[in-house]
């Protein structure tokens, strides 16, 4: 019966993709644990990680499994969401001691952030669809959003890009909408649930991909 | 003193994507901005990216890393030209984190900050 399901899914075009990774990239202090965390306590009701204004709080992959979301229509999408470590093309211990740290964490946090940031570009050939987290009130342009853009872009992976942080006075979508025109923008506030409810109805879009 | 780099795309044309790679971060370990002419395609960036994080360390804490594409008119002609010159088509500006405090990027221009007098170098 598995294989004849598996067919079914395959010539019903208006189904939605079940059981696939969704992985939430960015550069550091973009907001995807937070994010991470919002999607877990608005359908199982527990948070995933944990999240700090220090840049790689998460240096490690955190996956949640078996995430079940519904739509207004009663459609629902299962998957399972992938929270990876920011990616930076710098880390320096001495950036940690700033925010209080001793210089011995400072240096453990700087060895585990660079280790995270090589298993999250590692992890991009497995993820399925991806949402790329990026903190509305910083420029877009950035090398790091460019190539984790263009990477996806090469393994044909569906993107829908949060602009992150709406809440804040600062927070420019159109800025970011600017700098990537060819993928969907959303912005949202992970922190309060701002747009979250529109946030979900692009989810079950960009399954559909 | 910062020093500059020129690499023109013929010097890693012939090399491997992992010895373009090693190229790069070898100079920009020897505290150098390396100017290349042309671009490495994107999952070589990642590389980049990633052999960076592996060389980390006391002395070495990383790069800043811009890519500029130059503009063309429409889809069809930057098709053409893509075709035509493939990775050798804009520039790309490699600086060690140690001597590149930022380097600010719109689309048609990079804008290079040092770290030693956090003055506007171009």
């Amino acid at each position: 019966m598995e294989w004849l399901k598996k067919l079914w899914s395959k010539v019903n075009f208006w189904s939605v993709r079940q059981n696939f990774k969704l992985g939430l990239y960015g550069p550091p202090n973009s907001g995807k644990t937070t994010l991470a965390n919002r999607i877990c306590v608005d359908w199982l009701g527990t948070e995933l990680g944990s999240v700090s204004p220090i840049p790689h709080e998460t240096r490690e992959i955190q996956v949640k499994e078996s995430i079940v979301i519904k739509n207004k229509d009663g459609k629902e999408l299962q998957f399972n969401l992938v929270d990876t470590p920011g990616i930076a093309t710098r880390i320096d211990f001495e950036d940690f001691l700033k925010h209080g740290m001793n210089e011995k964490t400072a240096k453990k946090r700087a060895r585990e952030a660079t280790k995270g940031v090589i298993d999250s570009i590692k992890w991009l050939d497995e993820v399925d669809t991806v949402i790329v987290v990026l903190d509305s009130t910083m420029d877009p342009f950035s090398q790091v959003n460019v190539t984790i853009l263009g990477n996806l872009q090469a393994r044909n992976i569906p993107v829908l890009i949060a602009a992150n942080k709406v809440d804040l006075r600062r927070s420019k979508i159109k800025r970011v909408e600017a700098a990537f025109p060819q993928y969907p923008v959303i912005g949202i506030s992970a922190r309060t649930g701002k747009h979250m409810t529109d946030f979900y109805e692009q989810l079950f879009k960009l399954a559909k991909r | 003193m910062v020093t500059i780099q020129l690499l023109p795309y013929d010097e890693i044309s012939g090399l491997t994507s992992i010895g373009r790679i090693r190229k790069l971060l070898n100079i920009a370990k020897q505290d150098k901005i390396v100017l290349l002419q042309g671009r490495l395609d994107k999952a070589e960036e990642a590389e980049l990216i990633k052999a960076t994080m592996e060389e980390i360390n006391k002395e070495f804490k990383g790069i800043e890393l811009a890519v500029i594409q130059p503009q063309t008119s429409g889809a069809f002609l930057g098709g053409v030209a893509s075709f035509l010159l493939g990775n050798r088509s804009g520039m790309t500006v490699i600086g060690p984190a140690s001597i590149v405090k930022k380097i600010k990027k719109d689309p048609n221009k990079i804008e290079l900050f040092t770290q030693e007098n956090k003055k506007r170098k171009r």
